[in-house]
């Protein structure tokens, strides 16, 4: 019998999550290190989806499981997590990967439970090991250590991998084929976590301006930008360089900006062209979000700052003597050239 | 309507020391000897909500942890807190679990500490995750255990409403907001239920010098794996754990940290250089 490697599809307001391409694209590489007779398949559940199904096929899914219902319209743990509980009890798949997004991380390890299997969590990297098992690359103590998880027994072996970190790639046009979930065996309606509860709404203001991981230089403040003012300073900086803004916990306990940009461990990982640091001081949580970052510049008045270590170049100053100078020198308007 | 709360707390090593983990290269460990333990800063946010449950709808609040017996230090600051009863479980048999062990022994903790108490748990609260591993995972697969309806990333519970008698929300029903990205989603969730909280939910409260004296009379209890007698050794422990580590590595991310020198000027024109070469188009 084949090796079945599965996708979980995240639907989120009727469009599949990118990280769902990029977890098949990395299914496609892991079933060719198992052998010819591996194959990857997706699960897809919601409500009036059945037309994106063919967009997962062009990312490597040979058959993709759905289910499609008005009682799934929304995310719900009680409905999703019975749904593809159930999938896989009848499908035995060998390996399940989900994203590492909210949903995602609410639902794969109820998903592991139900199914008494292991699962590594906000994987960094996964691949094939000597024995044909999956390997999932762990960070931990704030991106410190890197942990290898295996799942040696039993079935599936899971993983959660955050959005952004595998590549994905070009999709090619291929028939889809859809196997249908008889939402009806499953009784929903008579369990009685899913009549406990009942997702209401989805509200969301997606950020204005370009998103973090598509941009080529990332301007980050830490506590040392001091202030909502000069906070404005930074992000006109990003602005002004076509690229974008991103913070360090402390910015957002002070409230100078959304959590949104947030980059570590609990918030993004980014890898822009160059990162350009202000008033950073270099947390572990936060340098394993931005370790990949090509070229990385940072301002901090503390020569010991621990972010300096992670730098290719410094700068001992207070970030709020650069700032405003540096903002001079890149805005579009060319105020520095005229000055000269 | 009085709620039984349990709050599941874990000791973490302080987030502070992370730079002094090492790893036994040899031996293919961590090593964090000298680090101290902490009450897992999300934690005390469960804590609080639970707390606050108590003050306006009356009720217990009681803490679990499953860890080595230091553990007993931090459940005592929770009882400083205010949590009414402590329990830790602590053995062998329960050490080197992954996220599907730990809330499998958390789940016959719980159900002990109701069979003792004779009440049922209206809420579960978890921190919703720790800050050495950041799984993120123990609250939903306690609530899997449980069987009980379980929300993650929790940020907003409003005040309990109460249904109409034998209509479809009879009981108590809670409006609560999760954190998704870029917004969040509304639920209505009636108890018994399993919340894994997020740092935005409230403000944990300090101890107070009262509290202190206070939790010196408050007990903690301690179970070993006999104590959990309805526990499966097939779900316990290492042994217990589908998932086992395999290598594990330092992450090395220095870099060669050069110094930029000079005027403040002639530092800024360094920097855009640098941005020039490296791809950014400043002011062109």
């Amino acid at each position: 019998m084949g090796v079945k490697i599965w996708v979980h599809a995240e639907v989120f307001e009727g469009e599949i999550a990118d990280v769902a391409f990029e977890l098949l694209s990395k299914a496609s590489v892991l079933a060719k290190s198992i052998g010819e007779d591996a194959k990857v398949e997706a699960t897809l559940v919601g409500c009036g989806i059945e037309s994106k199904a063919a967009l997962l096929a062009e990312y490597g899914a040979v058959t993709v499981h759905m289910a499609d219902d008005s009682s799934l319209r929304l995310y719900s743990p009680a409905t999703y997590v019975h749904v593809l509980a159930g999938m896989a009890d009848a499908h035995k798949p060998d390996i399940y990967l989900f994203g590492a997004t909210a949903v995602g991380t609410s639902l794969a390890p109820a998903v592991a439970a139900r199914l008494k299997t292991g699962i590594a969590a906000h994987c960094v990297d996964i691949h094939i090991g000597g024995e044909k098992e999956l390997v999932a690359l762990v960070p931990s103590f704030g991106g410190k250590v890197i942990g290898e998880i295996l799942c040696p027994v039993r079935r599936p072996q899971m993983a959660s991998v955050k959005p952004g970190v595998l590549v994905k790639k070009s999709p090619a046009p291929v028939p889809v084929n859809i196997e249908k979930q008889e939402l009806s065996s499953l009784k929903l309606n008579e369990r009685p976590d899913v009549s406990q509860l009942e997702p209401v709404k989805t509200e969301r203001h997606p950020p204005e301006g370009l998103p973090l991981k598509e941009a080529d230089v990332v301007v980050c403040g830490g506590f040392g930008i001091g202030g909502s003012k000069n906070w404005q300073l930074l992000e006109e900086l990003a602005q002004s360089l076509g690229g974008a803004a991103a913070c360090t916990r402390p910015a957002v306990d002070e409230k100078w900006c959304e959590e949104h940009i947030m980059v570590g461990t609990s918030g993004q990982s980014i890898s822009p062209k160059v990162y350009l640091g202000f008033g950073v001081s270099g947390a572990t949580h936060h340098v394993c979000g931005m370790s990949k970052s090509g070229v990385v510049i940072n301002v901090n008045q503390d020569a010991e700052a621990p972010i300096f270590d992670v730098s290719d170049f410094c700068v001992k100053a207070d970030a709020n003597s650069i700032l405003p100078l540096l903002l001079d020198a890149v805005r579009p308007d060319g105020k520095a050239d005229r000055r000269e | 309507m009085p709620y039984n709360v349990a709050v599941c707390i874990k000791p973490v090593p302080d987030p502070k020391y992370y730079d002094k983990v090492t790893i036994d290269p040899v031996k293919k460990t961590i090593t964090r000897t000298g680090i101290p333990i902490l009450f897992n800063p999300v934690d005390k946010n469960a804590l609080e909500a639970a707390l606050r449950l108590r003050e306006r709808y009356s009720g217990t609040v009681a803490v679990i942890s499953m860890a080595p017996p230091e553990g007993a230090e931090i459940l005592r600051e929770a009882l400083a807190m205010g949590a009414d009863s402590a329990y830790l479980l602590s053995d062998r048999a329960f050490a080197g679990a992954d996220t599907l062990a730990t809330s499998y022994t958390l789940f016959h903790g719980l159900k002990k500490i109701e069979k003792e108490k004779n009440y049922l748990f209206d809420f579960v609260l978890c921190g919703c995750e720790s800050a050495d591993g950041a799984t993120a995972q123990v609250s939903s697969q306690l609530g899997e255990w449980l069987r009980m309806p379980h929300l993650w990333n929790v940020f907003l519970m409003d005040a309990a409403e109460t249904g109409k008698a034998g209509g479809e929300h009879e009981g108590n029903v809670f409006s609560v907001k999760t954190k998704i990205e870029n917004g969040y989603m509304e639920w209505r969730i009636k108890s018994p239920a399993v919340m894994g909280v997020s740092r935005e939910l409230n403000k944990p409260r300090f101890t107070s010098a009262m509290g202190i004296v206070k939790a010196r009379n408050k007990p903690i209890t301690l179970w070993n794996r006999a104590d959990l007698s309805e526990a499966d050794d097939e779900f316990l422990g290492l042994k217990g754990s589908p998932t086992q580590p395999g290598e594990i590595f330092a992450v090395d991310l220095k870099r060669s940290g050069k110094f930029l020198t000079g005027t403040h000027e002639e530092i800024v024109k360094q920097i855009v250089a640098i941005m020039k070469t490296n791809g950014i188009l400043v002011g062109d």
